[in-house]
């Protein structure tokens, strides 16, 4: 396992780290929301949407240079998650029905709507793989590190995650969050804060995050539209911003463990046959062990407390 | 469409509906308690792996089935333990449970039967149809000529609406869902009824998951659940929290991914990927438009402590 992840730097930065940019931009927007106390679970079907909108906005202005073509294919995507979003927000703000049910549904659909996209409108030009066209090279990420499979995306998610550290730390909207997320009763009453304006805006931001998983993604490694191309890092991204106690910085060193947990869980199918699918194991018993050390903490807290 | 097709279509709706109706029925006494168990999908593919062992074991189906509710049980005593035990945030609490549990019955599976995954073949449950009912024309053997597990979920619906809204320890019950300080204040003691309301929705689960296996599919695959435990829970809040109606919300939503079938058996040159989205549209949208005057327990997912 430990070969497989960590073993030589090169296969560090290809593997693990590569695997780490889906994580950590999930992850980010995971850490977001429930700092909001937005519950948002889904990052999965937000990435989707980002996807998708990436690869239509590479494939139809592909005349366009590189230099101009890859915002747009990142904005595409970031602007296809908030899409997705806007969905639960809409129905949590107006019409009263929890996120966590709406973001669950909507995963479904994203993930159905690559499949119908990889089949119908955007199926590559022979109508035989279910996948689409490849994207252009001017929309494709350049390489982080030359002689290696890292791009540029890993870069922007360092940045973006910086970024909002600041924001959260710094700005009015930063504590508004994060008043919001602490006690949206209060946060309500002091009659300083849009409560309903400041969710919003938050649960879209987190979607808009999200889709620049999938958008990067594309853009970086796969340069073409898969049908389920991921394997749950909108749920595993859960796990990433909890372990980071929902710190943006945190966020991407969780998310790089947790990319050399998949690579190395990887390799060790190939070369021990232990099965992949113990990772979801380890992650459940990470996210429970932090549920409980926490609560354990807390618990002291109130007792020294007179 | 004919009568065949009709009777095609409402066999289909039905047979997808109930082990929804299943997961939810048993989800709407947790939530009623005022627990949100996300880790559903957990129990129900635990459910669906116990199922097919236990039916392999004993060579019985019966036994599956038993089986399949005790594995999810299980998993529901796990997400219990921290959610009401510790009082930890159920909603991560119940995605943790989710991953793990298709994490473990994954690794369970490829260890007892290898990676391959050779198709298992089980005992399964057979159709049982009820005499005279399963006669009468069109909806007679749709509704009453199916596995034994679908009249489980009927006897259910009102059986669990009596408890709530007609026995004192269903009051006692909401109580606990809605103002669990004023029902502690009563004498109810909350942590043991959310407790037994969780392992009771675990249970009902688990035998949801078996009916995928041992009814259904007559095998196990790897996340065979595919969201029906999160379908079960957007199937709770449609039915506004009331059993009688979650079980018409189940059908409903089974009718809808039945819808599937019978367009694609017409011929529509339409991909069936959109179709396979259908539902989740179809049930937003009754969220959204039905919603209004109805609302969740008001201590849902608040973890409560012992004053």
């Amino acid at each position: 396992m430990v070969n497989g992840s960590v073993g030589s730097w090169r296969t560090f930065v290809s593997i693990t780290l590569v695997r780490a940019v889906p994580l950590t931009f999930t992850g980010l927007a995971v850490a977001l929301a429930f700092r909001a106390g937005v519950w948002n679970i889904g990052a999965e079907g937000q990435l989707y949407a980002g996807a998708i909108c990436a690869v239509a906005a590479g494939l139809s202005l592909a005349w366009m240079p590189g230099l101009v073509l890859v915002p747009i294919v990142l904005g595409a995507s970031a602007f296809g998650g908030a899409v997705w979003a806007a969905v639960p927000t809409v129905m949590r703000v107006r019409f009263g029905v929890g996120e966590v049910i709406t973001t669950l549904l909507m995963n479904y659909v994203g993930i159905h709507l690559a499949g119908y996209m990889v089949h119908g409108p955007l199926q590559e030009a022979r109508g035989v793989f279910p996948q689409s066209e490849a994207i252009p090279a001017a929309a494709r990420l350049p390489s982080l590190l030359p002689g290696t499979r890292l791009h540029l995306g890993f870069a922007v998610a360092v940045i973006l995650a910086i970024a909002m550290a600041i924001l959260m730390r710094r700005s009015r909207l930063g504590f508004q969050i994060r008043a919001l997320g602490a006690s949206p009763e209060v946060a309500r009453v002091s009659g300083r804060i849009r409560t309903t304006r400041v969710l919003a805006i938050t649960f879209l931001a987190s979607g808009a995050i999200a889709g620049l998983a999938g958008g990067v993604q594309v853009s970086g490694v796969t340069y073409t539209l898969l049908e389920s191309f991921s394997p749950g890092w909108g749920y595993t991204a859960i796990a990433v911003a909890l372990l980071a106690g929902l710190d943006p910085i945190g966020v991407i060193v969780t998310g790089v463990l947790f990319g050399a947990m998949q690579a190395g869980a990887g390799a060790m199918q190939r070369d021990a046959g232990i099965p992949q699918v113990w990772v979801g194991v380890v992650e459940a018993l990470v996210i429970l062990a932090v549920l409980g050390l926490d609560r354990v903490r807390r618990a002291r807290l109130t007792e020294r407390a007179p | 469409m004919s009568q065949i097709e009709m009777v095609f279509f409402l066999e289909a709706s039905v047979r997808l509906g109930i082990p929804l109706a299943l997961a939810a029925l048993g989800e709407t006494i947790t939530q009623r308690s005022g627990v949100i168990n996300i880790g559903l999908e957990g129990s129900i593919i635990a459910g669906a792996l116990g199922g097919a062992m236990g039916a392999l074991a004993f060579e019985s189906a019966g036994v599956g089935v038993v089986a399949g509710a005790l594995a999810g049980l299980a998993v529901a005593l796990v997400f219990a333990a921290f959610a009401v035990g510790l009082g930890v945030d159920q909603i991560i609490t119940g995605t943790a449970v989710t991953i793990g549990g298709l994490g473990l019955t994954g690794a369970i599976y490829q260890a007892s039967f290898g990676v391959t995954g050779t198709a298992l073949s089980l005992p399964t449950l057979a159709p049982l149809d009820i005499p005279l009912l399963s006669q009468i024309p069109v909806i007679g053997s749709p509704l009453f000529g199916q596995a034994p597990t679908a009249y489980l979920a009927y006897l259910l619906a009102p059986a669990l609406w009596y408890f709530l809204y007609r026995t004192a320890p269903g009051l006692e019950l909401r109580a606990v869902g809605e103002a669990p300080d004023a029902a502690q204040a009563a004498g109810v003691r909350v942590l043991r009824v959310r407790f037994l309301a969780t392992l009771f929705g675990g249970a009902l689960a688990g035998i949801a998951g078996a009916h995928l296996s041992l009814a259904h599919a007559g095998t196990f695959a790897e996340g065979m659940s595919a969201g029906k435990g999160f379908i079960a829970i957007a199937v709770v809040a449609l039915g506004r929290w009331n059993p009688a109606l979650v079980l018409f919300a189940a059908l409903f939503f089974g009718g809808t991914s039945a819808l599937q079938f019978f367009l694609q058996a017409l011929g529509l040159d339409v991909p069936y990927q959109l179709f396979l989205a259908f539902p989740y549209v179809l049930t937003l949208a009754a969220l959204a438009g039905w919603m209004g005057s109805s609302r969740a327990p008001a201590s849902l997912a608040l973890p409560w402590e012992r004053k």
